[in-house]
């Protein structure tokens, strides 16, 4: 290789490096492009285009309705009501923390046991039996003048059952 | 037939031109010659080659595994295009649309039926058809990104299947699909976030069913077209599958050829043939369950995964589900994955279990897992709990990291014996562990399907 050659050989790629450059970073920014589209399409917030009746403010009744020591179960809002021996008011959502099976409420042995993988959860919620991991996710309650209502929009994940999670008229 | 090839067509009928120009060659072959031209002019024949090594066509080197699995495809494709005709994809039509289509459409069952058939059959030959291409040691070098591209369409089997599994929208399918995406929860940090772009929103509805559609129609069956072709091409660029002769008594000697056609493309044929006839009799015999519609507000007892899943859900009774979901699982694929491309002393490949002490080593992995699983399931059920036994360490460890140390060990102590013992080479070492794990995961899943009853307690299934 001649000195020419040499010199020719050090100093094109300058350019080229260059133009390379450019053309990785602009086939970086086509890529973060789709995935941006891809991601906007599968985004779990799209079904709000769709309509969804979840996250709204069930109405569940009057206070006296439930008495203490009970569970009432609601369909619609796939939640259960439980007022305890206190008076004080819970809402639970009904799917396992396990792996989202719906839990019914056995009144007779006054305990939530999960069909699919026999977990078992007292009147508060509470992990009495594995393999759930947590106690049933709560829904936020409010006592406006007499009348119980529930907000359905959020589930609240917590680590056990504790007094300030029990609402009072 | 050169003769033929020369005789004025002006004269023939219209039929015999339009079918001249369409095959120019000789149609019905007398001769080897027109039987290679017929394969080098044809553009489905020529996919294949004209000649194939003649030790690699008997039907025990193989099994016509890989040929199974592009019939099933095929069948699959064709069924599920007409399927696709009535399927209504929302929480409200889905289950009704299915019905419909099983009450009101002529051979709507039995199209169906196939179309389950297919999909249930692919798995099982898919995942033998992998177990021949390992035991017969074809994933060495030429073969080794192929292996990969195996592994892809295993992938896009597995998720064609799960996808479908939701779309009858019945009591089953709805629930197999809650508790599989219920699982994805337990990723740490983006599990929830996962789960919601899985289910697309919190909860199974509508949503959902079109996600799962669009890639059960669309997307899968693209990929699975693509890497199909790429898996087919690299077979071709291997020379074919791998021979069943040993490497020492291959060397220098010069393999005898047949030609493809007739003696391959005959026994192809035979195979699909056999196979479509199978899938039939099961689509009638058997036909596709159809249960109740979905209905959110009761889970079945006992709730179960998808077959080819239950594995999964069995790993989950016995192991934290750190373990049983997140790093059992990477564990799994990761080793499948870097199987090529190991370094091996001997990189032994040809006939099956690659030698006699590679089949004597084999049997005694498929003995000991056959043996331990069952004695791990039940031990696990009635008498060992770590939890208990150590109340103060976190269920990671007690749940997770302990029985799997242990299982580890177990593992290490059994290939220790197999080189000791056997005398087993790298490859062989790596058969034997590779059929103990699978049969331990064999084991578990069907202990998931047949042994599991109401609560998941074990039971005899024919009590469930």
């Amino acid at each position: 290789m001649s000195e020419r050659d040499n010199r020719q050989a050090s100093e094109a790629p300058s350019r080229r490096r260059f133009l390379i450059g450019v053309w990785i970073g602009l086939g970086v920014v086509a890529l973060a492009e789709l995935f941006w589209i891809v991601f906007s399409f599968l985004r779990p917030g799209r079904q709000r285009m769709v309509r969804q009746p979840a996250g709204k403010v069930h109405v569940v009744g009057p206070l006296e309705r439930f008495e203490p020591g009970t569970v009432t179960a609601f369909r619609e809002g796939k939640f259960y009501l439980v007022r305890l021996d206190d008076g004080g008011f819970l809402a639970l959502h009904r799917q396992c923390t396990h792996l989202g099976c719906t839990v019914p409420w056995i009144a007779e042995q006054e305990r939530f046991a999960c069909p699919c993988h026999a977990s078992v959860f007292d009147v508060r919620g509470e992990v009495l039996s594995p393999p759930a991991p947590r106690p049933l996710d709560l829904f936020q309650v409010r006592i406006e003048n007499g009348i119980v209502k529930v907000d359905t929009s959020v589930p609240v994940k917590r680590a056990g059952f504790d007094p300030s999670q029990v609402v009072r008229a | 037939m050169a003769s033929d090839r020369e005789q004025p067509l002006e004269n023939a009928p219209l039929i015999a031109r339009v079918w001249k120009s369409i095959f120019p060659g000789p149609v019905l072959p007398t001769s080897d010659r027109d039987r290679k031209w017929i394969v080098f002019n044809t553009l489905l024949l020529h996919l294949r080659p004209i000649r194939v090594p003649a030790s690699t066509i008997r039907y025990t080197h193989t099994f016509g595994l890989g040929g199974m699995s592009l019939v099933l495809v095929l069948l699959l494709m064709g069924t599920g295009a007409l399927l696709m005709f009535v399927y209504e994809p929302s929480s409200g039509g889905a289950h009704g649309s299915i019905a419909g289509l099983e009450r009101d459409v002529l051979f709507g069952p039995l199209v169906r039926g196939v179309h389950y058939w297919c999909a249930n059959l692919i798995v099982v030959v898919v995942t033998l058809h992998l177990l021949r291409v390992f035991l017969t040691g074809a994933f060495h070098a030429p073969r080794q990104f192929n292996w990969i591209v195996g592994l892809t369409l295993l992938a896009c089997v597995l998720t064609s299947n799960f996808t479908g599994y939701l779309l009858p929208w019945d009591q089953r399918s709805y629930w197999a699909v809650t508790i599989v995406t219920g699982m994805v929860e337990y990723v740490p940090v983006v599990g929830g976030w996962l789960q919601r772009v899985i289910r697309a929103g919190p909860e199974i509805g509508t949503s959902t069913i079109i996600n799962f559609y669009t890639i059960h129609t669309t997307l899968v069956p693209v990929l699975l077209i693509s890497f199909m072709g790429l898996h087919f091409w690299r077979v071709r660029k291997a020379g074919g599958v791998v021979p069943p002769e040993r490497p020492a008594d291959r060397d220098g000697q010069r393999p005898q050829y047949v030609l493809f056609l007739p003696h391959l493309l005959m026994r192809e044929v035979a195979v699909a043939l056999a196979l479509f006839a199978v899938v039939l009799v099961l689509a009638i015999v058997f036909p596709a369950p159809l249960g109740e519609g979905a209905n959110p507000g009761m889970s079945p007892n006992p709730a179960k995964a998808p077959w080819y899943f239950m594995g999964f859900q069995e790993l989950l009774l016995h192991f934290d589900p750190l373990f049983a979901v997140v790093v059992i699982p990477l564990i799994g694929i990761a080793a499948l994955m870097f199987l090529p491309y190991l370094r091996y002393c001997d990189p032994l490949d040809g006939p099956w279990f690659l030698s006699d002490t590679g089949r004597r080593a084999a049997a005694l992995a498929l003995g000991v897992g056959v043996a331990i699983t069952p004695i791990w399931v039940l031990l696990d059920e009635f008498v060992v709990d770590p939890g208990a036994w150590f109340p103060s360490v976190s269920p990671v460890l007690s749940y997770g990291v302990l029985p799997f140390v242990v299982f580890v060990g177990l593992a290490a102590g059994f290939s220790f014996v197999v080189r000791r013992r056997f005398g087993a080479g790298d490859s062989e070492t790596v058969q034997a562990l590779f059929i103990l794990l699978l049969t331990v995961f064999v084991v578990f899943t069907l202990t998931g399907v047949w042994f599991r009853g109401t609560g998941m307690a074990l039971t005899w299934p024919w009590n469930s």
